[in-house]
């Protein structure tokens, strides 16, 4: 074990990745020599040679296109985005491309290989395009996993199952957590199942469900509540793409309340479909609405960022909405 | 990665503009209109052999193309798209690659697929969707796709194969397989962001990837002349990448031959990406959806027609000896039987069963699909004359 920042569990992710397999190439804008402007790749140009650790011109339809054909050749393609705002030039690529490529052929061909990481959300002054949370436009893809992780344990062991699954994976990194979060670490290569849902804490008066960044907002929200004497059941979903509707819904079954946060717009964002479905599963269980506690359906904003937030006060004022319901 | 490369930029102290042409590409021709070699032209590698199967080929796709067109007429297929007059483009540069190159397609490159062995069954299955379909049944027909004759599967979005091809190619050279790349696109698709992203890419990375461009006038109603484009077409573009660029007489099969084979050298041996542009005219509509008496007058239309390169390649080969009459005669209406059947043949395969709906959305269907495909069937149950093509064998 040793003790790592959620960036240098991505680092070590990678590296592993790399040396286990001579076909696992890292690439994206300023990710070579340089190392990323976050500093995940740093390192792995000097150890495994500019070849498997590159830059590419400044082009992210490109980047993707690229990564869909080397990943369709048998390579393992880990693509950056540098940040998740600047995924959009690609999203033909991933959505019509990525996501279609095994099913359209028939299995003939696929990109089980692609893995494309990307820094995002909020918390961090990054105005209108530095902070988006975009899963949920992704969510709406099928032939897609979308991974993102609330630590560096989580990072590490989620990022090696996604470089390695044989199906496209969107990796989203919580950026606000990239140096804030720190952690024990295993040095050597281990996984976290994709698709599963984690029980952070288990709970018998309401179930809080979130993931990546906002699973610190929603523990501390827990913390205040449990307080108050509310025993809270808190669900890390992991993946947002394919989602564990099996352990979100048995913790409602048990629990009948559900607080659900997230950092995007609340139209249209994950919540609303986890919302829908468990209202469909659990409907005669449910003893008050589901709540979504979301940002407000505005551009992500500079100067009223703390109020934009779906910080820990709001999701412990649902906590104590749906308790005295 | 990146080559040691300064910026000599030369100084001058008047303002020295360049216009649009700076730089003219001229467009090679070996095989004249006539059917006749132009005198001291460089020649491709050829040999009888080569040159029958080409013919036979490009024979076979014209036959297919007019019998599928005909059956979407008819109401047996719900569409096809043709690639009448430009032939000569995808059969002849086939037939200058590797069979373990890669061919990465638009839509309109089946003369490739045909050169590589795809068999007329093959063909029909997937025109049909039916249960025999490699695609399983799932894409619109002509979205051909083939592992086995590395023949990467068409999809309807323009441009996006061209990144995926010099991604494919930098594998290709990163495992020393000896073995290049070609995409093919049309001049439309080269307008699309894709197109940009994949030539750069491929100029720095320097991949064994040969781009080549089917010019042939027309993007469904819009000319490329003026319309698509302001400068002089595809190929000058190549050399703003830094890339090795040719402009050739796409309905001259000894042009792409010389062409590619020369393309696919310098791929493998030099890791040079290459841009062909091949001048061409897309002698029928667009697809079956278009009429393309809306936008183009039947004189120039008639210009064309006496470049055709299956007529031009034909004269050729009769006045060597090559060819006769009578044989053309006897091929087509032996290719012409052979469509008939294999197309009667296909029709009465069943559609794939109703579980290949949830596979390969992921190597293995989730939870929520195969509870959404258990719904499904007990809705068709429920309802077994409003789907006939699966309620007779759902269990």
């Amino acid at each position: 074990m040793a003790k790592m920042n959620l960036l240098q569990a991505i680092n070590s992710a990678l590296d592993l990745a790399m040396a286990k397999h001579d076909n696992v190439y890292s690439f994206g804008e300023d990710t070579g020599g340089f190392g990323g402007v976050f500093r995940a790749t740093s390192g792995l140009t000097e150890k495994y040679g500019k070849h498997r650790n590159f830059n590419t011109p400044l082009v992210e339809q490109g980047i993707i296109g690229f990564a869909n054909g080397l990943a369709s050749q048998g390579s393992y393609a880990v693509a950056e985005i540098q940040f998740g705002d600047y995924i959009f030039p690609a999203f033909d690529q991933i959505v019509n491309e990525s996501a279609k490529f095994r099913y359209r052929s028939g299995n003939e061909f696929d990109v089980g290989g692609l893995t494309i990481r990307t820094p995002y959300g909020g918390g961090i002054a990054g105005g209108h395009y530095h902070s988006q949370s975009p899963e949920a436009y992704f969510a709406h893809t099928p032939g897609m996993k979308i991974v993102t992780p609330r630590n560096p344990y989580e990072a590490k062991g989620l990022l090696l199952s996604a470089i390695f699954d044989k199906n496209p994976v969107l990796f989203m990194e919580p950026k606000r957590l990239y140096r804030a979060s720190t952690g024990e670490v295993p040095e050597e290569e281990y996984t976290i199942p994709l698709g599963k849902a984690d029980i952070v804490k288990e709970g018998t008066d309401i179930t809080v469900l979130g993931w990546g960044a906002q699973m610190e907002m929603t523990e501390k929200a827990v913390e205040k509540a449990e307080e108050d004497g509310v025993s809270c059941e808190v669900i890390d979903l992991r993946t947002i793409l394919p989602w564990d509707v099996e352990t979100v819904t048995q913790s409602v079954l048990k629990t009948g309340r559900l607080v659900i946060s997230q950092e995007a717009p609340i139209t249209g964002g994950f919540a609303s479909e986890i919302a829908a479905t468990v209202q469909d599963k659990c409907f005669l269980y449910l003893e008050s609405p589901i709540a979504r506690v979301s940002g407000i359906d505005v551009p992500y904003p500079l100067c009223h960022e703390k109020e934009y937030m779906a910080d820990h006060l709001k999701i412990y004022e649902a906590i104590k909405r749906s308790m005295n319901y | 990665m990146a080559k040691d490369k300064k910026h000599n930029t030369e100084i001058v102290t008047k303002p020295q503009w360049f216009d649009g042409e700076s730089v003219t590409i001229p467009m090679l021709q070996i095989l004249k209109e006539d059917g006749s070699f132009h005198k001291g032209a460089d020649m491709p590698e050829y040999d009888k052999d080569l040159i029958v199967k080409i013919h036979d080929t490009m024979q076979f796709i014209r036959t297919l193309d007019e019998r599928m067109i005909a059956a979407q007429r008819q109401g047996r297929i719900s569409f096809y798209l043709a690639s009448r007059g430009e032939e000569a483009e995808s059969v002849a540069s086939a037939a200058a690659l590797d069979d373990g190159d890669m061919i990465m397609g638009q839509y309109r490159e089946q003369g490739a697929l045909a050169y590589r062995g795809f068999t007329v069954e093959q063909f029909m299955n997937q025109l049909f969707s039916n249960e025999k379909d490699l695609g399983k049944g799932r894409q619109m027909p002509v979205h051909y796709g083939c592992a086995d004759l590395n023949f990467m599967t068409i999809s309807s979005p323009l441009g996006t194969q061209i990144p995926q091809a010099t991604g494919y190619a930098f594998g290709q050279k990163m495992d020393k397989t000896g073995k290049c790349t070609i995409c093919y696109f049309g001049e439309g698709a080269a307008s699309e962001g894709d197109f940009h992203a994949a030539l750069n890419m491929a100029s720095v990375y320097k991949v064994p990837v040969i781009f080549f461009c089917r010019n042939n006038g027309y993007a469904i109603s819009t000319p490329a002349q003026g319309e698509q484009y302001g400068g002089d077409g595809i190929a000058p573009r190549g050399i703003g990448y830094g890339m090795k660029t040719i402009r050739i007489d796409g309905n001259d099969v000894f042009a792409v031959l010389r062409a590619t084979q020369e393309a696919r050298r310098l791929a493998v041996e030099e890791n040079e990406p290459v841009l062909i542009e091949a001048m061409s005219y897309r002698m029928s509509g667009h697809s079956t959806s278009d009429d393309p008496t809306g936008y183009r007058t039947r004189e120039e239309e008639d210009d064309w027609k006496v470049k055709d390169p299956l007529d031009r390649l034909q004269k050729w080969m009769m006045n060597e000896g090559w060819l006769d009459k009578d044989h053309v005669e006897e091929h087509h209406a032996e290719v012409k039987a052979k469509v008939l059947a294999a197309l009667k043949e296909a029709e009465k395969v069943p559609a794939p069963h109703i579980d290949e709906l949830i596979n390969d959305v992921y190597d293995e269907p989730t939870p929520l699909l195969k509870e959404q495909l258990e719904e499904l069937k007990e809705h068709i149950r429920k309802y077994p004359d409003a789907y006939p093509k699966t309620s007779g064998r759902i269990d």
